[in-house]
């Protein structure tokens, strides 16, 4: 491999001076500016677990096939080729983890949802690379075609007299051999529980870092460890090595990689590979869960979180991971129903920082978004201060109505590859 | 005659040969089943071979087709309305309750109900356009979030305020309409020709319904300025735009107009089918995606969609009792879905090989005073 990254590393470097709040330094501050906000609610509304390790531990179990599905997007529209057959690469997933988990274990399982998501994203790729098909038909027919082929397979694998006597049917596969392990951090966690004992204070702000650190380093099953690990890697991967350049060239300018020598039909071919692997372990993640077999329809459209996901992290690995943070964390919610005082504090918490970005909004004299976010503010704190219990039905649809939201007020400053949802030929136009 | 052919013709080939690489497939994944395709295929002819199979198709592809149009709609001017699942679902809980709660004569009853259920998905769809054109939201992303929050609305309604409270009623659901608000079947008027059908088996008076909506889609595509002006948009928006199409004002119209008739789709179900007259939880729920399927199988036209419709209808009855002899029913699924893929491939490459002929047919031409034959090759492939 060559050790000169292409020219175009340079560009960002010989950019205007970054002042002290951009870059890096924005995420923490937004980070802090986050967890401020959550203290402040959880400390009016008197809700303690809205910040508790069990609330974070809970919602970083449903945030992580969120966050797989979404990096898994990633791969691809960094790539070039726009996902939204996310949800059939996981079912994909599903369905292979669940009978190598029954077959061979569930390192096995793993590897296999990955195999079943790649076959997902080839399938994807025939469609939409050498012949140019629209990549949204084609990802639709993806999210078409991929339950009619779990269910099949379901069929051919499940109801034999071997894996009936296990406990499977068309709709469930028998119980994966075994089980991954949790992983706790020492010190921190167990043993001494530092964490846990500074939580147990409830101090401003510092027990709701703790609370928070504690969720993510207590009891964490091992295969959201690897999930988070992949999801480390490929933010290195994407932005830091010739690799990621090249790949994003493909979606970013395509033309212009290839003068440069980039091979962007076999970069987009690796997008989508990397792209179904990711959402297909995403989707073994699942067959892990609760029951730790394969249940048809498990993956219950996270696939399309993950697409909300991204969306709401800007195509970006740390955005994409913090929306899938907040998705998984009203998900978490809704299966904790006697939490209704928690979202009512989360909805404060939203309230105040939508009142935040109209602030932001009139400061920058950015119209649009003052509007809608004002529109945001008003209905998050109407709700706050007139209802009493709040119907599983709203906590489910957070996520979707929050993607909303950031798309509605944010939509100028979001940015996808521009590359993405155009066909590439060699040698003709862009 | 001829033009019309050559409009037809590589859509049918394209056709021909998605069908036969479907066949393929499931024939295939029959083998690797372990089950003979010849029996499987010659089962689902002998099922398919009955009067009664025949209504059901007849049925069933009624809503399809108008799922079908909704979309397509919207695909005409290059939009998604992926949206239309929750539009017509929603549509239909308010239609349904409403209708149930109201008591009219019939000849009013009906019209109000479908009223209800075409404004309803019209303003559900219209979030989207709006979004769209205020803030530059992709229509596809807002669509998706819309469906999942429509089915969380939905869910909130029909277990509260919407919801049947009768003594011993467990399952969460609305009130039946009244024989007044419900569309009638049509087998009196067909058995005046002289045919009879057996017990049991009820042509759904909503296939009026479908094809007066493929009709009046036929009328707006073909013989009004609005459809002229969609299709001109969808083919070239910038040309559009020049000669005086408000893009904006386009983008809200279409996307009302595609909600408004997947308001409809649910009327089907809802008025026409003894099964239900109610909403509830085994109210249909996936008929929107149907319809984006079927309208990129019939390539947006009024009769492709109607054919596509019908061969969707008919995998369905016709891998239905497949599992009695042992062969797996999912083979329909299989079916279905390479088809759609084989068809989208199929069409897509038959679409480049006649732009490029049509291209060198330009360039074959003498120059003239008109553009550069790279220009018009620009032009075609976007």
């Amino acid at each position: 491999m060559s050790n000169v990254a292409p020219p175009m590393a340079v560009a960002t470097a010989t950019g205007p001076p970054e002042k002290w709040y951009q870059g890096r330094n924005l995420y923490i501050l937004l980070t802090a500016g986050g967890i401020f906000l959550l203290s402040l609610a959880r400390t009016i509304a008197d809700a303690d677990s809205l910040t508790g390790s069990d609330t974070v531990g809970l919602g970083l179990r449903f945030a992580i096939p969120i966050a797989m599905a979404g990096i898994g997007g990633l791969w691809a529209e960094r790539s070039g080729t726009v996902n939204i057959g996310l949800e059939g690469m996981m079912i994909m997933g599903t369905i292979m983890a669940g009978y190598a988990g029954w077959q061979w274990g569930p390192w096995a399982a793993l590897v296999a949802g990955a195999i079943g998501g790649i076959f997902a994203g080839l399938l994807l790729g025939l469609a939409t690379i050498p012949f140019g098909v629209n990549q949204i038909v084609a990802g639709f027919a993806i999210n078409l075609i991929a339950p009619g082929v779990a269910r099949f397979l379901a069929n051919l694998w499940f109801t034999t007299p071997e894996a009936m006597a296990a406990g499977g049917s068309i709709s469930n596969g028998p119980a994966v051999s075994g089980s991954l392990p949790d992983v706790t951090v020492p010190v921190l966690s167990g043993g001494p529980d530092l964490l846990g004992d500074l939580e147990d204070t409830h101090w401003f702000f510092l027990s709701d870092v703790a609370g928070i650190l504690g969720g993510v380093t207590r009891d964490v099953r091992l295969d959201i460890v690897v999930s988070i690990a992949l999801i480390i890697v490929t933010s290195y991967v994407v932005w830091r090595t010739p690799f990621g350049l090249r790949l994003r060239s493909a979606g970013e300018k395509p033309s212009a990689g290839d003068s440069l020598g980039v091979n962007v039909i076999l970069m987009r071919w690796y997008g989508l590979i990397l792209s179904g692997a990711f959402a297909g372990i995403g989707g073994a993640v699942f067959v892990f869960a609760g029951a730790n077999r394969y249940q048809q329809g498990q993956t219950q459209g996270t696939g399309f979180l993950g697409l909300a996901a991204l969306v709401f992290g800007n195509w970006m690995p740390s955005g994409v991971f913090a929306g899938a943070g907040v998705f998984g964390y009203a998900q978490g919610l809704e299966i904790n129903l006697r939490a209704s005082a928690v979202v009512l504090a989360l909805i404060l918490a939203i309230g105040m920082a939508l009142l935040c970005v109209v602030t932001w909004g009139l400061v920058t004299r950015r119209r649009g978004a003052a509007i809608a976010g004002a529109i945001g503010a008003a209905i998050c704190l109407l709700i706050y201060f007139t209802v009493d219990e709040i119907n599983a039905n709203f906590i489910q649809m957070t996520p979707y109505v929050v993607t909303l939201l950031v798309v509605s007020i944010f939509s100028q400053r979001l940015r996808p590859p521009a590359a993405e949802g155009i066909p590439y030929f060699k040698g003709k136009e862009l | 005659m001829s033009t019309f052919l050559a409009r037809i013709g590589p859509n049918a080939i394209a056709t021909g040969i998605a069908a036969a690489a479907a066949i393929a497939v499931s024939s295939l994944a029959l083998i690797i089943s372990g089950n003979n395709p010849i029996t499987a295929f010659s089962e689902m002819w002998k099922v398919l071979d009955s009067t009664e199979s025949v209504v059901l198709i007849t049925n069933r592809s009624s809503w399809y087709y108008v799922a079908g149009v909704a979309v397509a709609i919207g695909f005409k001017m290059g939009l998604f309305n992926i949206g239309a699942d929750g539009q017509y679902r929603l549509a239909a809980l308010f239609a349904a309750y409403l209708g149930a709660t109201v008591s009219m004569p019939a000849f009013l009853h009906v019209p109000f109900i479908m009223l209800i259920a075409v404004s309803v998905g019209a303003m559900w769809a219209a979030i989207a356009g709006i979004l769209k054109v205020t803030r530059g939201v992709n229509e596809v992303i807002s669509t998706i979030m819309l469906n999942f929050i429509a089915t969380g609305i939905i869910g909130w309604l029909v277990n509260g305020r919407f919801r049947n409270v009768r003594e011993g009623l467990l399952v969460a659901e609305t009130k039946t309409i009244a024989p007044s608000g419900r569309i009638p079947g049509l087998n009196r008027v067909i058995e005046w020709t002289g045919f009879h059908f057996g017990s049991g088996v009820v042509v759904q008076g909503y296939v009026v319904v479908a094809i007066v909506v493929g009709i009046g889609y036929y009328i707006l595509l073909f013989r009004s300025r609005y459809g002229f002006e969609l299709r001109a948009t969808g083919v070239n928006p910038d040309a559009a735009k020049a000669s005086g199409v408000n893009p904006k004002r386009m983008v809200v119209i279409t996307i009302m107009l595609s909600g408004a008739v997947a308001g409809l789709i649910g009327i089907g179900p809802l008025l026409s089918d003894s099964q239900f007259y109610k909403f509830g939880d085994q109210f249909p729920a996936t008929l929107g995606f149907t319809g984006l399927a079927l309208a990129l199988l019939g390539r947006n036209s009024p009769i492709g969609i109607a054919f596509a419709a019908i061969v969707w209808a008919a995998i369905e009855r016709g891998t239905q009792p497949l599992s009695i002899i042992g062969i797996p029913q999912e083979i329909g699924l299989i079916l279905q879905g390479s088809f759609l893929l084989s068809a989208v491939i199929a069409f897509e490459v038959m679409n480049r090989r006649t732009q490029e002929q049509s291209i060198k047919l330009a360039a074959q031409r003498p120059l003239m005073t008109g553009p550069p034959p790279e220009s018009g090759a620009a032009g075609a492939a976007t």
